[in-house]
């Protein structure tokens, strides 16, 4: 439906703006609040990227994960343990080595947390980690106000939900108006000029009507009705050859996994997860402990930084929704959050399968895949941009076989190719060969 | 013509004024479409409540009703693991080496699994001895997933947790201490070293254990005999690849005969390379496997086959015997020239007589001869049975001297000959156990049951031969709550040790030895342990045996060969054996092996009595085909000593020795079986003393059975060139053109061959490019085993569609052995013949001779040729279907396209092969047809790479398009060109063939066996007139017919 541009939703929209602005204002003062109050020697920013690229697999600033929450960890040991930040380097720096050489704290936080040694950073410089503890000691403050904001900005997108639907119908409502307006206008001047006695030209004389016409003229009908047949047969193949095709299909799924935040917000390859699409007739559904790889230490959604957009929020996909539906991933592969610790209860989610295809036809991924290096797009569609998975393709026989003719066979670096392909394309006198010359049109290689 | 040689399939087919055998030629599909059956005769029609306009309104309402349920789908789920193993790809096959050893069978196996599902068996070609899979080893994956199975043990019937069974067992066995009553464990032979370590730590924990090993079907003669002569409980091992010279006493050796697992050996040697090949006689009753791939067979009864044997053995020992007649003498005489003419140590004697003098008179013999083919030293442990003990055991538990009885791998309420007596004895044990997989008949008669796991679930280890070890491991985890016996023993010993553990120190320690890698033998599934660690003591005995020795050895020998002469016919004789698809019966519950066509008598779901063409007459039994072409035969009743078998089908089977009727083991068990397998009649009742020969009253009983014999089925429209055949002299002198012809055909009255392209109707395309798939099949190696038939069925998702359908050619089996008998049916032939006699009797005499020539069914001649579709190049199907569902591929296959198929059966029509098999109905997911693909347990040994056909389709052999494609995908992937030979154990036939007959691969591969066969002068298509240029070819089967 298109956006119909009127006065009211104008100013809306400039209202909007203006408290945005405002909003923007407050965050980057608090944000100078928090930067002014920090008493450490080091760089935060450049720390936080130090944290993110090396610490948060493993920590979080707020929670423990497989190793402890690290806000204010460098005065909390020199407040509680009287250990100073020499100490801190050297942990950092070598962790196995201060366990082996049996200092007490190293080991009691080594016993504690399941004996998962902490991963030795010798790389990073003493500058580098006073960047990291300015970070950690500099707890980011802004993530409520945003939470906030879009609270408001779900409530402004609702309304301009309505007034859509309201300028809808007052359109409706003036076109009706109109209509009656003109039939009364019609009637009123035929009045007038009866009334002023001016004869309306009438119309021609007892002509044939010209259905009657139609209906004697039997050639004419003969070939109507021939076109009407043909007409109807046309559309109901057409609609029936749409039966089974499930194009588009997005069913509800147990968890709302989106591949948009995956694929496209984070950019992660399709085959990191779907991995047995290079060696397998199934690109497979993700096992859980694939999802885990991540996700022990990815266990909120903090979204993208300018917060959700609109129309996110119109459809509820807000922080606290994906962060929930993280906590069904823990739930279902029997992650205990608090204790980091696997409860060994575990409950496989059941998929919707989306990509039905018949089990009469034969598909093996590693072949289009690894083989023909196809992307996963081209079958699958923009799936970096789907918030809900559909199907993109039509998955009928016609699909395929339009794509074997024209794709051509990727013969760089593969042996297998190399004799048969010569061979082939010198018989048929093509430079290169399609799918459909290499076989791919043969019944059986489909369909057994 | 190669030979004049008339070729047929059934005894009907031999009767000119057989109107049903004609019928049957005519018609590609024997039964019409039942429509009586569905819409009755016009009484019931009009009788019937619902008038034709309800009628009209029903099927407008289900019509309507259709369209609307099929506006939505169905929704899918999608269920993937929570944590992936590590070695698992979903999609991408995995292979486990892996054992079985049910007492049985023995061998080394691969297992496919498929997402954790074991779904196919395969040979495993690193095992030196026994790597190959039989019919009934391909089909036990199935029994894994048998809806009847045992899912838990019982006390009294009812369900119990291992818990409460284990407590009852371990508190008995402290109470039996000091008893002085026995704990006794029946078992099958397990052939382990770990399971007789662990037994006899058993033994050693708790006092009076008495181990007792049982076979269901014994070969205790020869164990007994060979424990004689060489000191050891074991039979000897035959390598047939050595022997120039079979002479076979009833020996069933391509069958199961002590165990089986030689006819690879024995094929090798059957394929005439260099102008020879072995020859093989043998004398024997029952028409069996071997006896059918004998070159000269000689239908005798065991009476006389004793007296042949002994004088025999008495020529070559120097040691004479007396009896018999002047034909006996003239048998044996040109048996002893054979013998000389190829020289002694390259001749080997076998016997399956289960007589101990008969046995020793072998053993004896190959002695004499200096055999290189028998190995004395290196036996084979995989018979154990020991019916002496067997017997002591029932009398003690009787007498209530056993306190606790364990059972396993046996079914002896079932399987023995007094199992009354059995069941009686076992009230008086207080604790009986028995490890069942079913509920047989054993497990309604003991106290308590232990749900046992299958092997595929299992660990474990057998030594088949000396110094030749293979293990068992689980490719599944236990389906049920059931447990192994070793287990279970462990657990009862107090023990904590796994059997896995215990195995593994078992084998590091007394087996592998140093520098031995578990872990690798593992991989392998199989262990040779290096001669030097192998122990001579069983030559001990043989060298000890010094002059002194020997004369009373001679002496004994004497006398065991005088007692078998002695042997004298008492009325008929019964001959029992088992049957290559039911095996002892253990793996009854498997559909597949019910509807296993037998390769001799072409019967399934059945067993029977089978008897000679003249008593049959004698006695009034008859055989004949009604008009669907099923095989309808009287009933018979078996009394062997008192004991009568009510009701035995009789078929009538060329080749049997007259005086003599054979039956076949594994059938008739009821208890824990489905309805469906609860065929046949027990012939185990009648196996007194554990011997196989009987004597026996057979009378003709009321009624008529019905058979599902498949043998006129398929018939080849009197087309009989389809099998060609030439003797080894022959071969060796003329040339290919007079024994294996190309046929002409006539163009413009010119006389072409039939392979010119002129004369063909089709332009030819050009094959050279890419992957062109051939089949090459030797009927010279072809033994007719059948391992082919199980392994296409387990591949390809094939359905079995139940005894009924069998009976009315309806059966679906992609790749039959077709079994032909013949005979010389010139005069030409027949006067040679006549000519040939010598003497009255015997075996060139007149008074046999004569018979012969007016019946030929008497000794046929019998070749297998198994026949599959034959992908041919002009393949005729293709051009007669009317929605081109069936179609050509480059690669050489003819493709099928299921669902574009819409069931007109034109191409089944106009196949000259008769190889597509028609889906009648829908049998998967049908309670009509309650068979694996009925149940989801079942459905898990299903191949997902191929798909389950529907009602109303066409269905063939697709050369497993589904493996040759992934060989392909393989290399594609991996960037390389296919190697060499990568084809050849892609279809499943071939892969299952140990024999060699099947061999599949790509002509255009260079330098491929399959391409030098295809040159081969002995290779021919079928119906090389009709010109459909198969991609199957064939070898002309030599014969090795120089006598002496």
């Amino acid at each position: 439906m298109k956006k119909v541009f009127n006065r009211i939703q104008f100013s809306k929209i400039i209202g909007l703006g203006l408290l945005l602005f405002s909003q923007m204002i407050t965050v980057s003062v608090v944000a100078q609040d928090a930067a002014d109050g920090a008493s450490v020697d080091g760089d935060p920013a450049k720390g936080k990227q130090l944290f993110n690229q090396n610490c948060a697999a493993c920590h979080a600033l707020d929670r423990k994960m497989t190793g402890p929450a690290l806000a204010n960890v460098e005065t909390r040991l020199a407040e509680e343990e009287g250990l100073d930040k020499e100490w801190l380097y050297k942990w950092i720096k070598n962790s196995p080595g201060m366990i082996a050489s049996g200092d007490a704290y190293a080991n009691k936080i080594y016993n504690e947390y399941n004996k998962a040694a902490m991963t030795a950073f010798p790389t990073l410089s003493n500058e580098d980690i006073d960047n990291i503890l300015a970070y950690t000691a500099a707890p980011p403050k802004a993530a409520a106000k945003p939470a906030a904001a879009s609270g408001e900005a779900v409530a402004a997108a609702s309304t301009s939900g309505i007034s859509n639907e309201v300028v809808l119908g007052a359109l409706a409502v003036v076109f009706g108006l109109l209509v009656v307006m003109l039939i009364l206008v019609n009637r009123t001047l035929r009045r007038i000029a009866e009334a002023n006695g001016v004869v309306l030209e009438k119309e021609q004389e007892e002509r044939l009507p010209i259905w009657k016409a139609f209906a004697k003229n039997q050639f004419l009908v003969l070939c109507s009705v021939i076109v009407l047949l043909l007409g109807s047969a046309y559309f109901a193949y057409s609609w029936m050859s749409q039966i089974g095709v499930d194009q588009g299909y997005a069913p509800v799924q147990p968890i709302h996994y989106s591949h948009k935040i995956h694929a496209g917000d984070n950019k992660i390859e399709c085959k990191y997860c779907h991995s047995s699409a290079r060696s397998s007739k199934h690109s497979g559904i993700p096992s859980l402990n694939v999802c885990m790889n991540c996700h022990k230490s990815i266990y909120e959604y903090k979204g993208n930084p300018e917060g959700p957009s609109a129309e996110d929020l119109a459809n509820g996909y807000t922080n606290e929704f994906y962060t929930g539906e993280i906590k069904k991933l823990y739930k279902a592969v029997g992650w205990d959050e608090e204790n980091q610790k696997y409860t060994g209860e575990s409950q496989p989610v059941e998929w919707v399968r989306i990509h039905n295809l018949p089990d009469f036809a034969y598909f093996n991924h590693s072949q289009h895949v690894t083989v023909g290096k196809i992307e996963c797009q081209t079958c699958h569609g923009p799936v970096e941009e789907m918030e809900i998975m559909y199907q993109y393709s039509p998955l009928t026989m016609g699909w395929c076989i339009n794509c074997h003719r024209e794709t051509e066979v990727q013969l760089a670096d593969n042996g297998y190719y190399k004799k048969i392909h010569d061979e082939l394309s010198k018989k048929y006198g093509v430079e290169k060969l399609t799918a459909a010359q290499m076989g791919g049109l043969e019944c059986g290689k489909c369909h057994y | 013509m190669a030979s004049n040689k008339k070729y047929w399939k059934s005894e009907a087919e031999l009767d000119p004024n057989n109107s049903i055998v004609e019928t049957l030629k005519q018609n590609e599909f024997a039964e019409p479409i039942p429509v009586d059956d569905f819409l009755g005769d016009k009484q019931t029609l009009e009788e019937s409540s619902t008038t034709r306009r309800d009628f009209l309104k029903y099927v407008g309402f289900s019509t309507a009703a259709a369209t609307i349920a099929a506006c939505e789908g169905p929704v899918h789920k999608s269920v993937p693991y929570v944590v992936l193993p590590e070695n698992i790809v979903p999609g991408v096959p995995s292979y486990f080496a892996t054992s079985i050893a049910d007492g049985y069978d023995f061998a080394s196996i691969l297992v496919r699994t498929r997402e954790g599902r074991p779904i196919r068996i395969e040979n495993n070609d690193r095992a030196s001895v026994m790597g190959n899979a039989n019919a009934r080893v391909n089909a036990s994956v199935l029994n894994l997933y048998d809806s009847k199975r045992l899912q838990g043990p019982l006390a009294g019937g009812e369900p119990v947790s291992w818990d409460v069974l284990d407590a009852t067992v371990k508190a008995k066995l402290n109470a039996l201490q000091g008893s002085g009553k026995q704990i006794a464990l029946l078992t099958q032979t397990y052939a382990s070293p770990s399971t007789e370590k662990l037994i006899a730590a058993f033994s050693e924990k708790f006092e009076g254990v008495n181990h007792v090993t049982y076979d269901a079907i014994s070969e205790e003669a020869a164990v007994i005999a060979f424990e004689k002569m060489y000191g050891q409980r074991a039979l000897p091992d035959y390598d047939f690849s050595k022997a120039e010279l079979i002479i076979s006493f009833g020996a069933d050796f391509l069958g199961d005969w002590q165990g089986g697992g030689f006819d690879a050996a024995y094929a090798k040697k059957r394929v005439p390379k260099n102008g020879k090949m072995s020859r093989h006689v043998q004398l024997e009753a029952n028409m069996s496997l071997s006896g059918a791939n004998a070159d000269k067979r000689v239908p005798m009864n065991t009476a006389n086959q004793k007296l042949v044997l002994a004088k025999l053995s008495g020529k070559l020992n120097g040691v004479p015997v007396s009896g018999g007649d002047s034909a006996v003498d003239a048998l044996v005489n040109t048996l002893v020239a054979e013998i000389e003419k190829v020289g002694k140590s390259n001749v080997v004697v076998v016997t399956g007589l289960s007589d101990v003098n008969a046995q020793t008179a072998t053993l004896a013999a190959n002695k004499a001869l200096g055999s290189v083919v028998i190995d004395v030293t290196a036996p084979r442990y995989i018979r154990q049975g020991n019916a002496a003990k067997v017997n002591k055991l029932i009398a003690d538990m009787k007498a209530g001297k056993v306190g606790m009885l364990l059972i396993d791998g046996v079914n002896p309420a079932y399987s023995l000959p007094n199992a009354k007596e059995f069941t009686e004895a076992l009230s008086k044990v207080d604790v009986s156990v028995s490890f069942s997989y079913n509920q047989d008949e054993t497990a309604n008669a003991v106290t308590h049951v232990a749900a046992v796991s299958h092997y595929l679930e299992s660990w474990g280890d057998v030594q088949i031969k000396k110094g030749f070890y293979s293990l068992t491991q689980p490719v599944i985890k236990e389906l049920f709550d059931t447990r192994q016996f070793q287990s279970a023993l462990l657990k009862w010993m107090g023990s904590d040790v796994s059997y896995y553990d215990f195995v593994k120190e078992n084998w590091t320690t007394n087996i592998l030895g140093e520098g031995g890698n578990f872990n690798k033998a593992l991989q392998d599934g199989v262990y040779e342990m290096p001669e030097t660690n192998v122990s001579v003591e069983t030559n001990v005995t043989e060298d000890a045996a010094a002059s002194d020795e020997a004369v009373g050895a001679v002496s004994t020998l004497s006398a065991a060969l005088r007692a078998l002469a002695s042997a004298k016919v008492e009325g008929m004789e019964l001959v029992l054996y088992p049957k290559t698809g039911m095996g002892d019966g253990k793996l009854a519950n498997n559909p597949w092996l019910q509807e296993f066509p037998d390769p001799i008598s072409r019967v399934s779901w059945d067993n029977y009595i089978t008897v000679s063409k003249t008593d049959a007459e004698a006695l009034g039994l008859e055989n004949y085909n009604v008009a669907n072409g099923g095989l309808d035969g009287s009933y018979a009743n078996v009394t062997v000593d008192g004991v009568t078998l009510q009701n035995v089908p009789v078929l009538i089977q060329p080749g049997q020795a007259k005086g003599t009727v054979g039956l076949s083991f594994g059938y008739g068990r009821k208890d824990g079986l489905q309805e469906e397998m609860q065929t046949g009649v027990n012939a185990f009742k009648v196996y007194k003393g554990f011997n196989a020969v009987q004597s026996v009253s057979i009378s003709k009983a009321a009624g008529t059975h019905e058979f599902a014999c498949i043998q006129l089925h398929n018939t080849l429209m009197g087309r009989g060139d389809i099998i060609k055949e030439t003797t080894l002299k022959d071969f060796n002198t003329k040339d290919a053109h007079e024994w294996n012809p190309i046929p002409h055909v006539s163009l413009d009255h010119q006389e072409t061959l039939v392979t010119s392209p002129e004369v063909d109707l089709w332009e030819s395309f050009d094959r050279s490019v890419g992957h062109h798939f051939k089949l090459s099949i030797d009927l010279n190696a072809c033994t007719g085993c059948g391992a082919c038939v199980i392994a296409c069925h387990a591949e390809n998702n094939v359905p079995v569609v139940g005894k009924k359908e069998m009976r009315v050619s309806r059966d679906m089996h992609w790749l039959r052995i077709d079994r032909y008998y013949s005979s010389e049916e010139t005069f030409e032939q027949d006067n040679e013949k006549k000519d040939g006699f010598s003497g009255l009797s015997g075996d060139n005499g007149s008074l046999g001779g004569f018979g012969e020539l007016e019946d030929p069914s008497v000794n046929p001649q019998v070749a297998f040729q198994p026949v599959m579709c034959q992908h041919c190049n002009h393949a005729p199907c293709e051009t007669v279907c009317p929605v081109a569902a069936t179609s050509h591929g480059r690669q050489g296959q003819n493709h099928m396209a299921y669902n574009r198929c819409v069931g007109t059966r034109y191409c089944a029509n106009n196949c000259p092969y008769k190889v597509r098999r028609f889906n009648w109905f829908l049998y998967n997911n049908n309670d009509e047809f309650d068979f694996h693909m009925n149940n989801d347990l079942g459905k898990m040994v299903l191949n997902p790479d191929v798909v389950v056909r529907s009602r109303g389709v066409m269905e063939k052999c697709s050369f497993c398009i589904q493996q040759t494609q992934s060989v392909i995908l393989n290399a594609k992937r991996e960037g390389r060109p296919v190697e060499k030979g990568e084809f050849n154990n892609a279809v499943a036939c071939s892969a299952a063939c140990s024999s060699g007959a099947l061999h599949f691969g790509d002509v255009n591969e260079e330098g491929s066996l399959i391409a030098e066969l295809e040159h081969d002068k002995r290779a021919y298509h079928l119906l090389e007139h009709v010109g459909t240029k198969p991609n199957v070819f064939y070898h002309v089967k030599v014969r090795n017919t120089n006598e002496a």
